[in-house]
């Protein structure tokens, strides 16, 4: 063991398990709970295992929700947010990394300060312009204000200032444009940054409830962690079972992500701490 | 580098600044107006100058608001940041098992907020949660109201966002400790220096800038929570934890105040841009010191 960590030994084996208990245990007994049926639940709450392992919940979440347009429209609102984004960053950032020109300073100061400018903050006054022209309860209302992410803009041109001019003067010579080279050259050296920051932007846009709570007010364009929240809202007395089949349902693929890319998930996380 | 076109530059950033415009410069500037005005999204808007503030002032509203998110802030911050801290150094080692741990405590940090309100709002259940039925087999009597009693509502909810966020202090301290110069830590440990001493005078210091940095970011993202509070008690018990972006949206959306709700959210950006400068100021520091 490398020395200046912590605790070693037993008890710092015991300190582990009980770490994983309390991290792990509330996501079992969500799965736990969704299989079993409400009376088993009432009538002894704290019993661990299902009596009779039963997937009614589920049926019942999936007849009762229109989940495939949940999933539909969830998934086309991350995909085209991260998309977008991405695609709008590469030439932004390879213009604030690498081209000279009148007013860089100014769009670099514009482009970082509204890092400071949650949605939270400017939600009111989206929403009424949004509201102005038709666009609640719409898609496109739910993926144009986070169409550019100054976060994601800011992280390419850090990532393009280690690119030798070189290689972009090189390519011009050969006679390849300037969007053949933001798009076709430059892409590949960026992958780990823009892998990273896609994922992360994903899996936050995927889990945002803010947003879509604000924009949307019927089926249309709603969004699975909206519809999952409802569940719980509606009808008398909380049908705890069909809550928590419907969050395993919500909470999968996050996790699923979550396992197949925490690395990238970590390096967004720790590229967003020291970014900026 | 020379552009190829001296257009080049201006094309290749107009998509990112115009929506920019848009959605962020726009809006700020429209929200400032929208405060001095009283409207209710039906009936035609008419100024009324600075009275949105004065009356969120008089009526104590904002203090309220301000004071609730601020402790609830605290107890996020100390909270998420001592545990991040003890479990890094308690997983900064090498083994499957560590890394398992690892990824369990910062999953959390992945996994929706409205996933997390809705898993606790079933644990923290008064009548057949698990943490009630645990509380009764082994103390006699009724287990606390947690999310219903507005003396403990404000700190349940503190209690789910600290371990939801909790990975995220782990990771950044995870990575200050692995910065950390080992030849420093080998010689503190040749010189007979136990554990708690190395940590003391070695670890803590050397990891100051670390727990600055998890310390002002995590602060201004608790100043933001809204999402746990909406899922799980709605402002309340008796708006005990009414925080300003739920009072925001409140007064938005279901007392239909856009005025109100304008002013409230440019207090609530004039702190927000405090708390950066602050963080910037302290940094600097850093840097210079």
């Amino acid at each position: 063991m490398r020395p200046g960590s912590g605790f070693g030994g037993g008890l710092g084996r015991a300190l582990l398990c009980v770490v994983a208990l309390v991290w792990l245990f509330p996501y079992l007994w969500m799965g736990l709970t969704s299989l079993k049926p409400l009376a088993e639940i009432i009538a002894s709450p704290t019993a661990l295992w299902p009596k009779k392992p039963t997937l009614d919940a589920y049926r019942e979440v999936f007849r009762s929700l229109p989940l495939a347009r949940y999933f539909f429209n969830t998934s086309v609102m991350a995909l085209g947010i991260a998309a977008l984004q991405i695609l709008l960053a590469l030439p932004a950032g390879y213009a604030l990394a690498k081209l000279r020109f009148r007013g860089k300073r100014w769009a670099l100061g514009l482009i970082v300060a509204t890092l400071l400018v949650p949605a939270q903050v400017r939600f009111v006054p989206v929403f009424s312009l949004l509201a102005s022209v038709g666009l609640v309860n719409t898609l496109t209302g739910l993926i144009l204000p986070f169409g550019v992410s100054a976060l994601g803009t800011f992280l390419v041109r850090q990532a393009l200032l280690s690119v030798p001019d070189a290689q972009i003067e090189a390519a011009r010579i050969d006679g390849a444009s300037e969007l053949y080279i933001v798009y076709r050259l430059l892409t590949p050296l960026l992958k780990p940054t823009l892998v990273s920051f896609f994922l992360f932007s994903f899996v936050s846009h995927w889990n945002d409830y803010f947003w879509p709570l604000v924009l949307t007010t019927d089926e249309h364009a709603r969004t699975l962690p909206l519809a999952i929240a409802l569940l719980r809202e509606q009808g008398t007395g909380v049908r705890w079972h069909l809550v928590m089949a419907g969050n395993v349902i919500l909470s999968l693929p996050a996790l699923a992500v979550f396992a197949a890319a925490q690395r990238h998930l970590l390096r967004a996380v720790s590229m967003r701490g020291f970014g900026g | 580098m020379k552009p190829s076109r001296a257009a080049d530059p201006y094309w290749m950033l107009l998509p990112t600044l115009l929506l920019l415009f848009v959605f962020f410069v726009f809006p700020l500037g429209k929200l400032v107006e929208l405060s001095l005005f009283s409207w209710d999204l039906l009936t035609p808007a008419h100024y009324v100058g600075l009275a949105n503030y004065r009356s969120l002032w008089r009526s104590g509203e904002l203090w309220q608001t301000f004071s609730t998110t601020l402790s609830m802030s605290m107890a996020v911050v100390l909270g998420s940041m001592s545990a991040g801290l003890g479990l890094a150094l308690l997983l900064d080692r090498p083994g499957r098992f560590a890394a398992f741990v690892r990824s369990a405590v910062f999953s959390a940090y992945i996994v929706s907020w409205v996933s997390v309100g809705l898993l606790f709002l079933w644990l923290l259940d008064a009548d057949s949660g698990i943490l009630a039925g645990a509380w009764r087999a082994l103390a006699p009597g009724r287990a606390p109201h947690w999310l219903a009693d507005p003396a403990l509502a404000p700190w349940a909810v503190a209690a789910v966002t600290i371990w939801k966020i909790t990975g995220y202090a782990l990771v950044i301290f995870l990575a200050g400790l692995q910065d950390m110069p080992q030849s420093v830590l080998e010689a503190a440990q040749l010189d007979g220096a136990s554990t708690a001493r190395r940590f003391a005078s070695v670890t803590w210091p050397l990891l100051r800038p670390t727990t600055l940095f998890v310390a002002t970011t995590s602060l201004i993202a608790s100043f933001q929570l809204f999402d746990v509070v909406r899922v799980m008690t709605q402002g309340g018990p008796v708006r005990s934890t009414t925080v300003f972006v739920y009072a925001i949206y409140e007064q938005l959306f279901l007392d239909l105040r856009v005025g109100r709700a304008s002013a409230e959210a440019v207090v609530f950006f004039g702190i927000l841009l405090l708390l950066t400068g602050a963080q910037f100021l302290l940094f600097r520091d850093q840097e210079s010191g």
